[in-house]
């Protein structure tokens, strides 16, 4: 501090020293909110703008052929709930229902898994094992959808060797089912629950199990007092990842589904790409979001998470 | 000069070896290894019905793992392990009447302070009336009532380690196993919790195998103690009868500062290098080959040669130059040249000013025949540990990539 003041000027000695510290307490106490910054900025123009300009779209009226104007039309919420020729809330009910089947899909497919990897296997194949989780990410979407939907079609090789065995009869079908679609959202998602619960598991302290070992606590019990617990963050992070991103999708119902499996997230593409609707596909959009929204808000109340930091 | 500590005390406590009661611990032969390494080689240990037991050494002498395999975390290669006369060699954890404190006290961040002590009593089926008595009674007794409710990372390091030590004891277990409790507390803390540890400990009775590597704590606490080096107990026995008689040069070091000396035995008994004679009470006039003779500096008369009144030659007395002397107040600390070359520690008390020698004055250092002790050569390892021992030189890499496996 000293040496600050004997290198200023002379004459603006004092003034510097005070004015450099008021500009430390600034640049202190600003640091966390310029770092904010690029962040925030990202979800102003990427998502908040995006989103009251979908409401805004919502609130239009018009056709096709004459164009849309904004008219606070906000009968186009009722009209998708009441009297449409369309049943939205069907595809929304049953799309959040494949959502939720395919979330638990995936912790009873990817707790093993994650467990598996992060106890029983020696620390050299751990990463092998966890890319081979993402490695299907290494091919589109909609491409590895696609091969899906050619390896359980009717002339598929699954159901082809099946049929062959006898073990399936000839109108057994996996393809247009709820089962497909589901399987189909899981199978994409798998990782978005596998790798939040593996680093849950990861961070345990081995101490802490041998300690519910040394209280009495049998395998069971380790597992349900002590490990179970103490992933509750990572599986609360990877339903969220899930469920979300199954809600909405469009891609597994259309390539593995049929006409019985058609979800919101096919509405609102077909809304907006085939019916040119603008203002419907925007509203439906909105009510997916409220709607998940809710649910969330109140998984979060019931499960109760502690600290919103044990999320990540 | 006093003598430190007394030879009676030894034998005030219960041997374990001619005890009536059945031992509460009885570890025969007990043998690890990991991979070519051998963490733990022939440990033979018992311990009496509520002792405090002390296992001793640096890290990595196999002291943890000993207590592992009591706890049921690791299993024996070799031997046996009996609580209370049951064998329990291969049993897991959760079938043992035994608990332990963790390094790192290993508290259920997910649980309360109450749920963490009830943790145990609740897995055995405890009515719950009664386990919310014993629980209260146990945060009571370790000064923790009416913290039950916080969560273990609100309390404090020594806190916690209350915590751990009541959701041990709450149990009731026939032994308690502690794995360097007061690693992570500071030394003033520790120092008191010290005392506390053994107050508890005489007040629930219960046998405790105490894990340290540091032998201020195992002496002030441990009833009996054992020395361990490189997976060996070297020394066995009460912390006076291990400081003052030391069985071999290892311990003697580990345990405080020791002046060790190479005598020379002549026909007529021992001599120092220089040609004094030397007197080591209970020593046979030959020594077997390799051993050696240890003085604790604080066993040294030192007096200034000026005002000696011992001759030259005397038994059991050096002449030499102070080369350093040290003043800490209550004493001061030397080191002497001895005439044969080696540099010998002395400690003084200040008991009058005029005595105090300066560096390069000559000094003569005289001891009682009683204080000297006669330091076998470290046991060799057993022949299997040689042999893998040679084993591990020879695939050095492969062996050592092995072993960091296993130690993570």
């Amino acid at each position: 501090m000293t040496a600050v003041v004997q290198t200023a000027p002379l004459g603006r000695a004092p003034l510097d020293f005070k004015e450099g510290g008021f500009r430390r307490n600034l640049k202190r106490h600003s640091t966390p909110y310029l770092l904010g910054l690029v962040g925030m900025a990202w979800l102003l123009i990427l998502f908040v703008i995006p989103l009251i300009s979908g409401l805004a779209v919502s609130l239009m009226s018009g056709n096709p052929q004459d164009g849309y104007t904004f008219t606070w039309n906000w009968s186009v919420y009722s009209d998708i709930f009441v009297n449409s020729d369309v049943p939205y809330v069907t595809f929304l009910i049953r799309g959040l229902v494949y959502a939720a089947s395919a979330t638990i899909v995936t912790i009873i497919v990817g707790f093993p898994l994650a467990y598996f990897i992060a106890f029983r296997v020696s620390r050299r194949w751990k990463n092998a094992l966890l890319l081979l989780v993402t490695l299907s990410f290494f091919v589109s979407f909609v491409i590895r959808t696609d091969m899906w939907a050619f390896v359980l079609s009717d002339q598929g090789p699954v159901l082809t060797v099946l049929r062959d065995l006898h073990l399936a009869s000839k109108d057994f079908h996996i393809l247009g089912t709820a089962g497909a679609v589901i399987g189909g959202l899981a199978y994409n998602d798998l990782a978005f629950m596998v790798l939040p619960i593996y680093v849950a598991l990861e961070r345990i302290d081995p101490r802490l199990i041998e300690a519910s070992a040394d209280l009495y606590g049998n395998k069971t019990n380790t597992f349900m007092r002590t490990i179970l617990p103490l992933t509750r963050s990572g599986i609360f992070a990877g339903v969220l990842l899930v469920f979300i991103d199954c809600a909405g999708d469009p891609v597994n119902a259309s390539l593995l589904g049929g006409t019985h499996t058609y979800v919101i997230g096919q509405a609102i593409q077909d809304a907006y790409l085939t019916n040119q609707q603008y203002n419907v596909a925007a509203a439906l959009s909105t009510i997916l979001m409220i709607v998940l929204g809710i649910i969330l808000f109140a998984y979060a109340r019931i499960v109760g998470t502690d600290n919103i930091e044990d999320l990540v | 000069m006093t003598t430190l500590a007394s030879e009676g005390a030894a034998a005030a406590l219960p041997d374990a070896s001619t005890g009536t009661e059945k031992p509460a611990i009885a570890i025969r032969h007990v043998t690890k290894r990991f991979g070519d390494s051998i963490a733990v080689d022939d440990i033979d240990l018992q311990l009496a019905q509520g002792e405090f037991f002390a296992l001793l050494g640096p890290s990595g002498c196999g002291k943890t793992t000993t207590l592992r395999m009591v706890g049921g975390f690791e299993l024996p290669s070799l031997g046996h392990i009996y609580l209370d006369g049951r064998e329990v060699t291969m049993l897991p954890p959760y079938k043992r009447d035994v608990n332990t404190v963790f390094q790192s006290y290993a508290l259920f961040p997910h649980l309360t302070v109450f749920d963490n002590v009830a943790f145990g009593l609740r897995r055995r089926k405890v009515p719950s009336a009664e386990i919310r008595d014993k629980v209260e009674r146990h945060l009571e007794m370790v000064g923790l009532a009416g913290y039950g409710k916080r969560r273990p990372l609100q309390l404090s390091g020594g806190q916690q380690q209350r915590v751990a030590l009541a959701r041990s004891l709450v149990n009731e277990p026939k032994v308690l196993l502690l794995d360097e409790p007061m690693g992570a507390l500071d030394a003033k803390i520790r120092k008191s919790m010290q005392l506390e540890l053994k107050r508890i400990q005489r007040e629930v009775g219960i046998t405790f195998l105490y894990v340290t590597h540091d032998q201020n704590e195992a002496m002030s606490m441990a009833d009996r103690l054992a020395v361990m080096n490189a997976g060996r107990t070297e020394d066995i026995g009460t912390p006076d009868r291990v400081y003052d008689r030391p069985a071999t040069r290892f311990v003697a070091e580990f345990l405080g500062t020791c002046n060790v000396i190479a005598p020379e035995s002549g026909a007529d008994g021992l001599r120092l290098p220089d040609g004094t004679p030397l007197a080591v009470e209970s020593a046979q006039v030959r020594l077997p080959a390799g051993a050696r003779v240890g003085i604790r500096p604080e066993k040294f008369v030192v007096t200034r040669a000026d005002i000696s009144t011992t001759p030259t030659g005397t038994v059991n007395s050096v002449r030499g130059r102070v080369v350093t002397a040290t003043y800490l107040g209550a004493s001061t600390e030397y080191e002497v040249t001895a005439p044969w070359g080696g540099v010998l520690k002395a400690f003084a008390q200040n008991l009058a000013d005029s005595s105090r020698a300066r560096p390069g004055e000559e000094v003569v250092l005289t001891w009682d025949a009683s204080h000297a002790f006669v330091l076998a050569p470290s046991p060799e390892p057993t022949p299997v540990a040689v042999e893998k021992a040679e084993e591990q030189a020879a695939s050095e890499p492969a062996a050592s990539s092995r072993a960091s496996e296993v130690s993570r």
